[in-house]
């Protein structure tokens, strides 16, 4: 038990670098768009919510779990696709240009 | 096939699906693969949701799983489809609000599905749950950290669209007080719905208030701060949406969660670092709030004494003889919805030789790159668009410079150690030979303060809607 939360706390803190060292310059151009994939990615809580929502009963726990799936869903489509909306107008520039 | 093969199956999964989102995250700090890294994300999300069903194998029931993730792609869909391009920010902040939520109500699940619903008199939750006591603390951040985000969102979202106060900051007595109490009592609401109470009922009043708590203290971070500074606390809680999906990952065990949320977390708040030191102001600046409410402060005259304003056909004339142009867009170029109006006259100045260049400021609009993202849907050239630092020495050998619903950002106000945006970096539009401000009356921008500009001798007012204003200046250039 504790060695998978100290494995966890490891990969936790690695990640984090990870995520420091990926976002170091970014043109003011893409600002809104990063974010609005930023926030697309974090939706990840979606592969949570799948554990809680496994059974048919309509608990107050599988209530919880499945309304955390939609949310997250809803964070995940939504995200993704409003940010390539914001791309694609970056694409056309290219290739008219 | 056995429960350990599909473990190990999934596993291969999430690597590659980490391995997209760290690749997919990266492409999307470069103009030219942005748009492929975004859909290498998507990607990673796919293969994340393959492999975690993969992993739980075939389960008593799909009607949860299955009806909540097409009820919120329905909804996501239609939201990301229909939304315009102006109301981007809200859109995103709404999201982030949901992306919050969701990570609170899968640690509120799991406290039901493993000590609520299942518990007897006398066992807490780190007795009962999984993980032991650590699980019991990262379900409480979780539910702590997801609440903030949620509601903090929705005010974010409301400050946006300036329902709320017309987005300015309110300040309640001795709010520094009140937050300190709310976040000790979140604080120890760890221990207490962690370790303390026992049994079902103590723990559902714990979970609820803890959560209740939390609610409350996301409204109070977020309305003492400015309209203008949402960006920056969209920013922000994206981070914190990314940390409370790592915190979700502990509370079930799952690596994939904790690797992707810590490195949205991560990046988010180096992304608020990025937008902070564009605005010239530090993060905990913008936190600590109450930026435009002026409490207290000495702001001097607040009188216009010479504004003088001019009619479109005074402004064509001038646009028609100027060999330079410089565009400044603000917010009010969004709200008007005029980006193509806005183009259709700078094609009209470049059919008759005139040079024509977009000053971008960082924080231009409501978020950063907003301005970009609205003329680049109006089809303007990339190339025209030119950031702050590079066109500031320009100014001054301008003939003319057009302010769309631009305000603070071209406030020469920021030398003034007195004035609330003092050290903001600005457009030095006040330097080119005129200034025509597109505006609607003289009201002030988000900071609230007058804006020295228009008392300028080389400042005209052009009162009226800025897509009218401009179709009527186009409209007069062709007859000139």
């Amino acid at each position: 038990m504790t060695g998978t939360l100290l494995i966890g706390v490891y990969v936790f803190v690695l990640a984090s670098f990870v995520g420091f060292e990926i976002i170091n310059k970014v043109p003011p151009t893409l600002h809104t768009p990063l974010m609005s994939g930023a926030n697309a990615i974090s939706g990840i809580t979606l592969i949570g919510s799948f554990a809680t929502a496994q059974t048919a009963d309509p608990t107050i726990s599988n209530i919880l779990g499945g309304l955390a799936v939609a949310l997250a869903t809803i964070n995940v489509v939504g995200g993704f696709m409003v940010t390539d909306r914001m791309m694609a107008m970056f694409d056309k520039k290219k290739k008219k240009s | 096939m056995s429960p350990e093969l599909l473990k190990n199956i999934a596993f291969l999964v999430y690597i590659t699906s980490t391995i997209c989102f760290i690749l997919g995250l990266k492409r999307t700090t470069k103009v030219s693969t942005a748009r492929s890294g975004n859909r290498l994300a998507a990607v990673g999300m796919l293969l994340a949701v393959v492999g975690t069903l993969i992993e739980l194998g075939v389960i008593d029931d799909y009607r949860w799983i299955v009806g909540g993730m097409v009820a919120g792609g329905l909804i996501g869909g239609l939201m990301a489809k229909r939304v315009e391009m102006t109301e981007m920010p809200e859109l995103v902040a709404l999201l982030n609000g949901f992306g919050g939520a969701s990570s609170a109500l899968v640690a509120l699940s799991v406290v039901w599905s493993e000590v609520v619903e299942v518990a007897t008199a006398e066992q807490t939750v780190a007795e009962l749950v999984t993980g032991g006591a650590a699980s019991a603390v990262t379900i409480a951040l979780s539910v702590i950290i997801g609440s903030i985000t949620l509601t903090g969102s929705v005010i974010a979202l409301l400050k946006l669209k300036e329902k709320l106060n017309k987005g300015a900051p309110i300040m309640l007595p001795a709010r520094h007080m009140i937050n300190a109490v709310l976040l000790l009592a979140a604080v120890g609401g760890i221990g207490y719905l962690g370790f303390v109470a026992v049994g079902p009922d103590d723990v559902v009043v714990a979970a609820l208030a803890v959560t209740a708590v939390s609610l409350v203290l996301g409204v109070l971070l977020v309305i003492p701060i400015g309209g203008a500074d949402m960006p920056v606390v969209v920013s922000l809680l994206n981070s914190y949406s990314g940390i409370a999906a790592a915190m979700a990952g502990f509370v079930i065990n799952n690596p994939l969660l904790i690797v992707v949320g810590a490195t949205v977390g991560a990046a988010g708040l180096i992304l608020t670092q990025i937008m902070c030191v564009a605005m010239n102001r530090s993060l905990l600046n913008v936190l600590v709030g109450g930026f435009g409410a002026n409490e207290g402060a000495d702001l001097g005259d607040q009188e216009y004494h010479s504004v003088t304003s001019c009619g479109p056909e005074e402004a064509a004339m001038v646009l028609d003889a100027a060999e330079s142009v410089i565009i400044i867009p603000g917010y009010g170029l969004a709200v008007a919805q005029a980006q193509h109006t806005c183009r259709e006259l700078a094609d009209e100045m470049i059919k008759r030789g005139t040079k024509v260049t977009y000053a971008i400021h960082p924080v231009a609009g409501r978020m950063p790159g907003h301005m970009n993202v609205l003329l680049a849907e109006a089809d303007v050239p990339y190339e025209q668009l030119i950031e702050m630092d590079q066109i500031n020495g320009e100014f001054k050998n301008t003939d003319a410079v057009i302010v769309v619903g631009a305000n603070d950002v071209v406030n020469p106000a920021n030398t003034d150690p007195k004035s609330p945006i003092y050290g903001m970096p600005i457009l030095n539009a006040h330097e080119a030979r005129s200034v025509f401000i597109i505006k609607r009356s003289l009201s002030p921008g988000y900071a609230g303060i007058k804006n020295e500009l228009f008392d300028y001798p080389n400042a005209m007012m052009v009162y009226g809607d800025a897509k009218k204003i401009m179709q009527q200046m186009t409209t007069e250039l062709k007859e000139l």
